[in-house]
């Protein structure tokens, strides 16, 4: 009888990374779904796209640095880059948008510092920003949600010449966030009765396309890809600033905390971006001060901020500070003494 | 009820415990052949009392403990000692140790034997050599003498037993099925090392994944006073010293020390029961329960077996089929270890034999890059950070490792179970304990070498300076008198420069000495001293130091001699002087006789150095 003999543990659970990754794509649906029928094809061509960029970069990428490329290329990590970059993107972005965000954020962002598991920012949203400083004009041109114009979001074929030929008229409009950046003077009941696209709390369309999200992270949650730390820090931070700020409405007021969960990329952040393991903190009380931090960015940056895109560059500056977070909230290790010194 | 605390971490493998508990521990029977291993626990190994060729009873000593962290070894039977050789072993590395092996008889005659009648009489001592003579080691984890354990010191009073019931492994049932069929025995073995620990505070710890052992468990327990039989939820690792621990009592231990430190002594389920023989039947270790499992048996089962026996013949009655199993794994699937051969013996610790299918256990999946997930961090039951000791395993970083207490680590294998990126982390952290450890000796021995060699090179220096000091003196000896030759003739003329320094230097000091004198014979005037005596005074005694450095060597005796003729002169002079000065009576008188009375003390010295020489 010849027998092997690895060294224990001999048992192993049955997730693995690849497994994980998938789950992510998975609990994207809901929220593209969202996307998808208030904004029209777009996003789905966005992401389309984008994963196609990816997975040949992260491949050019594997095959110079000599590493086995379909063995890699099977961890899906870049699909999901692809796929978080493709839903923040406008939809209906120019193709050349797509391949430098996704170029960067494969290329420089994640490959150049060592691949996957070695990135100290989110790829998918140091693209975005690198987008969003070099090219404002395209990467603020938000389609109008179904439902101020009629029948008009675009619909495939629409949104691939958007994508690929730019010469269709499309009807763009700006977002909530950006109305509330821009619209000095007026009380928020009165932004909100101006402006066709404020929907109910968030935004229209943007309050369930962050319902979608939240219900993905939900999804997720439960299945144990990440814990509630992070989100939930983040969401109760945010809320919070929103609600010390919100000043009951008046003309000065930076929007309500309902609208600031359910517009822009809140939940998107919260579950897909900021839960991101491999820039963020690892430790559960430095995931909590993680996503605090991020929750307090996030309002900062959207209420005095210069971009409404608030969640790529909070998520970045809170990459930057993972380091540091960690250092401090090394868990206290069985036996030690409370003080932790020794 | 006993307040039960939660453990941080912990994982919650598949159990497979349902497989192995529907029959009733069976017997092993007699093995074709008995192989022991004459190193089954922690400590030295025990030295052979047999040679090939001797005939050995049941329950004989084969090999006695050496020195006190150490156990010996029984035959389980009687027999022939047919080898004593080096064989492959239980051990994770399949390496091969030195072992005795015995052919069986059949005849399984017992050596005389017998209990004692009420272990309450006897004494703590008289029982832990009792214990230590039937080579009871812990039979739960790594195998240390119990005897050993069971040793307290005065300054670590011991107030709580816990005996550790937990199993916690998946697979293992040997210490449920123990519970279920001999409670009684581990009752009255818990009792007897409470006597011998005198502990008040007894508790059993069981997972509450055994409601039937626990049951048991309960009611043998039930006159017993002091026993408390506490459940906690299942969870692995619970059944980790440390775990168990905190989960009973809410402590932690600290960090390097041992349970003592906080007044508590662990000991293994079955440890109990082989106490409980040892003491009460005057039995030694020689056989215990193991559990037989995996996909690829047939009937997996519970089995009393001998010591010593081949793990083939227990595979064999449970009907193993080889050809469905790829590894043979001694232990549970967390923390055991995969055996190279089934022909490796069952020793004292082994609790389990695990021979599971292909589909059951499949080979680890290539390794992936670490995403930092933290999973890991969630998992570990000590509150490491697993991912931070991988990066900085992989990458050396020792210092880092120990400063994130790489060493508390139990290797309990749930970060490596969980880790979505099938990463071994734990056989990480065994090799870079490993190569700490090599590192920390390294680096005692080059300071130990470091150390060696300072002290040799101020040794040399030391010498050499004294080396320097002696060429000194010489040289100022022959520059006296190199002195005293000048004045007589022309110095050579490589040497001129040198004497005419030498005669300077003299000179002046000569100078200097004489400016003294005059201070001083100013002064001696003052006094009424003649100055002329005391300038002639100071020109004999250099006179008399050139002369005696000009003069040959002179041996130690003579020296001396010349020495206290010179003091025995300078006695009758001053002695003169002192008549003098008191006929005259001036006021010199007392300091005149002090210096007579110094003069003829060192008389006496010289006078007794003397002797001495001559003596030698």
């Amino acid at each position: 009888m010849l027998l092997s003999t690895p060294t224990s543990p001999h048992a192993h659970t049955p997730l693995d990374t690849s497994g994980l990754m998938r789950l992510v794509i998975l609990a994207t649906l809901p929220g593209v779904a969202a996307l998808t029928w208030f904004f029209g094809w777009g996003t789905i061509v966005n992401i389309a796209f984008a994963s196609l960029i990816a997975l040949a970069c992260e491949a050019f990428a594997l095959y110079l640095r000599g590493r086995r490329v379909m063995f890699y290329l099977r961890d899906c990590s870049a699909l999901v880059t692809a796929i978080l970059l493709g839903i923040a993107l406008p939809p209906g972005s120019p193709w050349w948008i797509i391949a430098v965000g996704i170029v960067f954020a494969i290329l420089i962002a994640k490959q150049l510092y060592g691949g996957m598991g070695y990135n100290p920012f989110n790829p998918a949203m140091a693209g975005y920003v690198v987008l969003l400083i070099s090219f404002p004009l395209e990467m603020t041109r938000w389609l109008s949600p179904l439902g101020t114009f009629e029948g008009s979001v675009p619909g495939l074929m629409e949104a691939l010449q958007l994508c690929f030929g730019g010469g269709f008229d499309a009807h763009t409009m700006a977002t909530t966030l950006d109305v509330f950046k821009q619209g000095a003077g007026l009380m928020v009941a009165d932004v909100w009765q101006q402006n066709p696209q404020f929907g109910r709390w968030g935004g229209l369309g943007w309050e369930w396309v962050n319902i979608g999200f939240l219900a993905g992270g939900c999804y997720l949650l439960h299945r144990g890809v990440f814990t509630w730390h992070a989100p939930m820090s983040m969401l109760i931070a945010l809320t919070a600033m929103a609600a010390v700020f919100y000043d009951g409405g008046s003309s000065a007021s930076g929007g309500s905390p309902l609208m600031h969960l359910l517009s822009g990329a809140t939940m998107l952040g919260a579950f897909f971006i900021i839960t991101d393991p491999v820039s963020s903190a690892v430790s559960t009380r430095g995931r909590l001060i993680y996503g605090a931090l991020a929750g307090v960015l996030v309002y900062v940056i959207r209420r005095w901020g210069n971009y409404p895109d608030a969640v790529a560059f909070a998520v970045l500056i809170v990459n930057f500070a993972a380091p540091f977070i960690d250092h401090y909230t090394m868990p206290r290790t069985y036996g030690h003494n409370r003080g932790g010194s020794d | 009820m006993r307040k039960v605390w939660d453990i941080p971490g912990g994982v919650h493998p598949p159990e497979n415990k349902a497989q192995s508990v529907t029959r009733p521990i069976a017997s092993a029977g007699i093995p074709d052949v008995l192989i022991y291993p004459l190193s089954q626990h922690i400590g030295a190994a025990a030295v052979p009392l047999v040679e090939k060729g001797d005939l050995v009873l049941k329950g004989q000593m084969i090999a006695e403990a050496m020195g006190f962290v150490s156990a010996p070894v029984h035959a389980a039977t009687s027999g022939r000692v047919t080898a004593i050789e080096e064989r492959v072993i239980a051990h994770p590395s399949g390496m091969h140790a030195p072992c005795i092996v015995i052919e069986p008889d059949g005849e399984n005659r017992w050596i005389e034997h017998s209990g004692l009648e009420d272990y309450t009489s006897a004494t703590p001592a008289e029982l832990l050599s009792i214990i230590h003579d039937a080579g009871v080691a812990g039979m739960g984890g790594a195998g240390f003498p119990s005897a050993v354990k069971l040793s307290t010191r005065p300054d670590t009073p011991i107030h709580t037993l816990i005996i550790n019931g937990t199993e916690c492994e998946p697979y293992i049932t040997s210490d449920d099925m123990l519970m279920r069929e001999r409670a009684d025995e581990i009752v009255r073995g818990t009792e007897i090392i409470a006597h011998i620990l005198g502990v008040s505070s007894i508790i059993i710890g069981v997972e509450d994944n055994k409601p039937e052992g626990i049951a048991s468990l309960r009611s043998a327990a039930e006159h017993s006073a002091g026993i408390e039989v506490i459940s906690f939820p299942t969870k692995y690792p619970s059944g980790g010293e440390k775990q168990l621990i905190q989960i009973l009592t809410g402590q932690e231990v600290p960090s390097g020390g041992l349970p003592s430190a906080l007044g508590i002594v662990c000991q293994n389920l079955g440890t109990t029961v082989a106490v409980h023989h040892a003491v009460d039947r005057g039995e030694p270790l020689i056989s215990r329960i193991i559990t037989v499992t995996g996909d690829s048996c047939r009937e997996p089962a519970n089995y009393e077996v001998l010591l010593g026996t081949p793990a083939s013949h227990l595979l064999e009655l449970s009907g193993q089929q080889p050809e469905l199993c790829e590894r043979l794994i001694m232990g549970g699937p967390m923390m055991g270890f995969a055996l190279e051969s089934a022909e490796v013996p069952v020793v004292k610790t082994t609790n389990c034999l695990l021979a599971p299918t292909r589909a059951e256990l499949p080979p680890a999946a290539p390794q992936q890059a670490c995403i930092r997930c933290g999973i890991c961090a969630e998992a570990c039951p000590a509150s490491l950070l697993p991912q931070q000791l991988f990066w900085y395993a992989t990458a050396k970083e020792y210092e880092k490792l120990e400063a994130h207490n790489l060493f508390d680590c139990i290797e309990c294998g749930a970060c490596s179970f969980v880790c979505p990126s099938n990463i071994p982390l734990v056989q990480y952290y065994r090799a870079s304990k490993a190569d700490i450890r090599r590192h920390h000796l390294d680096h005692e021995r080059s300071e130990r070498s470091r150390a060696r060699f300072e002290s040799r090179q101020q040794r040399i220096e030391q010498e050499e300076a004294e080396k320097q000091a002696r060429r000194q003196a010489r040289r100022e000896a022959a520059q006296a008198r190199a002195k005293e030759a000048g004045t007589k003739q022309p110095s050579r003329s490589d040497a001129a420069p040198d004497a005419a320094d030498v005669i300077r230097a003299a000179i002046e000091r000569s100078q200097a000495k004489k400016q003294a004198a005059a201070a001083q014979s100013q002064a001696q005037a003052d006094m009424g001293i003649e100055p002329d005596s005391a300038q002639d005074a100071i020109d004999r005694a250099m006179a008399k130091r050139a002369a005696a450095a000009a003069a040959p060597k002179l041996s130690p005796v003579e020296q001396l001699q010349n020495n206290l003729a010179s003091v025995q002169s300078r006695i009758s002079k001053t002695g003169e002087k002192l008549e003098q000065a008191r006929t005259t009576g001036e006021d010199t008188v007392s300091i005149l006789e002090s210096s007579v009375a110094k003069l003829e003390a060192k008389r006496d010295q010289i006078l007794a150095e003397i002797e001495e020489l001559g003596d030698s």
